[in-house]
């Protein structure tokens, strides 16, 4: 080897290093400060001096509602997540298999309103919801979810039933079955794993949600957990409770984590099916 | 082209739209023709799939959106003077609220939008450079590509609302962001220090999503390519800028127009980070949000429209202007076409499309 080609393989090592660590540091403090004993959570080494499981113990004091919350974001995600999959798999599956008139159009359209400002449609809506008493219900926050949560479905499932070789469908067709029948024998079982990414993704998407969940409640019984952490208020008034946040974040960002290195292959396949064509 | 059993000279062969018109006939299992597909039927078939989707979107995003346009023309509750109580209707005041908002709303409303404009000019820009710093590094590692590719998924995972939290802690007057500088900078107190928490808490969020569209769009460029430019004589500078970036470019206007448009309604951040009704980071979406929750439901209404208006112009300014295909069809009817083998002749295509 030549002192040039090792001093490039030094350099793509140190890149790569510089790489996991601008990704993980941030997350690596979070994880530290929530394992310090509330004395010394000002404390700036890189490993805590001693390990203490206080702030989650903290955590899950009923006072906190914290569970309740973890609960809310669960049912809100998940009921979310399963209702534009329902919605989404037929339509994408119109979208990559037949032709219709408009098409292009009826996509283009689909795609773009996950580009709108989510704020836009929250106005008019907390306007409605108010009216209606549906202030600090679940479907207040499910509903306009929807929004930005559908096309991103749509988009994700239709770019893998693209990927999907057709003659199956077909063989299945001239053996007898009707498009419906193939659909749900043929399709359906092949296509689990994208719509189980496509699942993965939106899931992530609806879990993350902040805006509308903050703005369609104001019982703390009802909130979600990225804004019941963003409101927890400490022992005492002028001391945010860094540590019990800390520990929050981590609980709710672990799962999505873990799923995230478990299914790492799938999800990078997901995200950039449309980018990267 | 895997081959099929079907004979030569069918429909599948001729030129597309050929079958097009044929109503009733059953669908010619023929691969590579789509159009053999596009019976009467199929078209019925696809309204009644399409439909529900349709219907949802328009009821939460095309009703708001008429109903913004509406709200957006009335204004606040107010006294009745012939019984003393709060009316219960909303007075229409046209187009007051907008008149407002470049008269005497003005100076908050500029505020934001100048703050919109400028996280995302900024932002954007440097998730660029730094993502399509981290996607070459990535697209030249062997080993560990798989640990960065766990890693750079996780900025992503953490929930904005929560990496706020957690850079508000970083920031903090006591935080590691001091003890590593040496110096009391107070991040998240009014200030242009502020911004600066802000845009660097964005840009650890994103760029790493950069990158991965990046590496994505790097991967399909065949190796041949960067053969023969060796063989002309390019150096890695050349190769970079006449191969990489023109192939790799439809990926990257993909990438920055979802990210323009992300961090144009960006809301989460800067609303925990350094907190609600502040100057020096309150964005548009943040504008209109707090005058909805404080039931000035008109002005909060108009805010909102105008901010979908610049989402849109900007959206559009990307299509017309630079071209980005967000759909993934091609655009042209004959791109179409060819659609069904882009998966599995992906080089080619993407040169063709940079060509």
């Amino acid at each position: 080897m030549t002192t040039t080609a090792k001093w490039r393989t030094w350099l793509l090592y140190a890149g790569v290093a510089a790489v996991v660590a601008y990704c993980l540091a941030p997350f690596y403090w979070m994880l530290v400060s929530s394992l310090r004993r509330t004395s010394d959570i000002f404390d700036t080494s890189l490993i805590p001096s001693s390990v203490s499981f206080a702030n989650y113990r903290a955590l899950f004091d009923p006072a906190q509602g914290f569970t309740r919350a973890l609960l809310n974001s669960l049912i809100v995600a998940g009921i979310t997540t399963a209702l534009a999959l329902l919605l989404a798999t037929f339509t994408a599956y119109a979208m990559a298999r037949l032709e219709f008139r408009f098409k292009r159009l009826v996509l283009t359209l689909i795609i773009a309103t996950s580009m709108f400002p989510v704020v836009s449609i929250v106005v008019p809506l907390l306007k409605l919801f108010t009216d209606i008493g549906w202030i600090n219900t679940y479907q207040a926050m499910i509903v306009p979810s929807m929004s930005f949560v559908l096309p991103l479905a749509v988009w994700n499932l239709t770019t893998f039933f693209r990927q999907m070789p057709e003659e199956l469908e077909q063989a299945a067709m001239i053996d007898g079955c009707t498009r419906g029948q193939a659909f749900r024998k043929i399709i359906i079982p092949i296509a689990a794993p994208g719509i189980f990414t496509t699942a993965i993704i939106t899931f992530i998407a609806a879990w993350n949600e902040f805006l509308i969940a903050l703005t369609m409640t104001n019982k703390p019984s009802m909130q979600t957990a990225p804004v019941a952490i963003s409101k927890f208020t400490g022992a005492t008034t002028y001391e945010t409770p860094f540590g019990s946040q800390m520990a929050a974040g981590v609980l709710v960002t672990v799962p999505l984590v873990v799923m995230v290195l478990v299914f790492q292959r799938r999800i990078v396949a997901g995200l950039t099916a449309g980018a990267a064509k | 082209m895997v081959d099929t059993k079907i004979p030569p000279g069918t429909a599948a062969d001729g030129p597309a739209g050929a079958a097009g018109g044929r109503a009733g006939q059953p669908a010619a299992p023929v691969k590579g023709s789509r159009r053999a597909w596009a019976t009467a039927a199929s078209g019925r078939t696809a309204a009644l799939l399409v439909s529900p989707t349709l219907l949802v979107l328009t009821i939460v995003v095309l009703y708001p959106t008429i109903m913004a346009l509406r709200e957006s023309l009335y204004g606040p509750k107010g006294l009745d003077p012939k019984t003393g109580f709060i009316s219960t209707t909303e007075p229409f005041v046209g187009l007051q609220n907008y008149a407002d908002i470049f008269g005497a709303a003005g100076d908050r409303f500029w505020n934001a939008f100048w703050n919109t404009t400028f996280f995302t000019v900024v932002t954007v820009g440097l998730e660029t450079l730094i993502g399509v710093a981290m996607a070459l590094i990535m697209h030249r590692a062997f080993s560990g590509r798989a640990l960065i590719r766990a890693s750079i998924l996780i900025p992503w995972a953490v929930p904005t609302a929560i990496s706020g939290l957690l850079w508000r802690w970083i920031f903090n007057s006591n935080g590691v962001a001091n003890a590593i500088l040496g110096h009391q900078v107070l991040w998240t107190t009014e200030g242009f220090h502020a911004k600066v928490a802000v845009i660097i808490a964005e840009v650890w969020k994103t760029s790493p999503f950069i990158g991965l569209l990046v590496l994505a769009g790097l991967q399909v460029i065949p190796k041949e390519v960067y053969e023969a430019a060796r063989i002309d004589g390019a150096g890695p500078l050349g190769q970079f800028r006449r191969i990489t970036l023109p192939l790799v470019k439809p990926a990257l206007l993909v990438a920055v127009l979802f990210r323009c448009l992300d961090a144009l309604r960006m809301f989460d951040l800067p609303y925990i980070l350094v907190g609600a009704q502040k100057n020096s980071v309150e964005t548009l979406s943040m504008l209109a949000q707090n005058e909805a929750s404080n039931v000035r439901f008109g002005p909060a209404a108009a805010y909102a429209v105008i901010l979908f208006l610049y989402v849109f112009l900007i959206a559009l300014g990307f299509v017309r202007l630079l071209g980005a295909d967000v759909v993934g069809d091609g655009g042209s009817p004959r791109k179409k076409k060819s659609n069904s083998k882009r998966r599995r002749a992906l080089g080619p295509d993407s040169a063709e499309v940079s060509a």
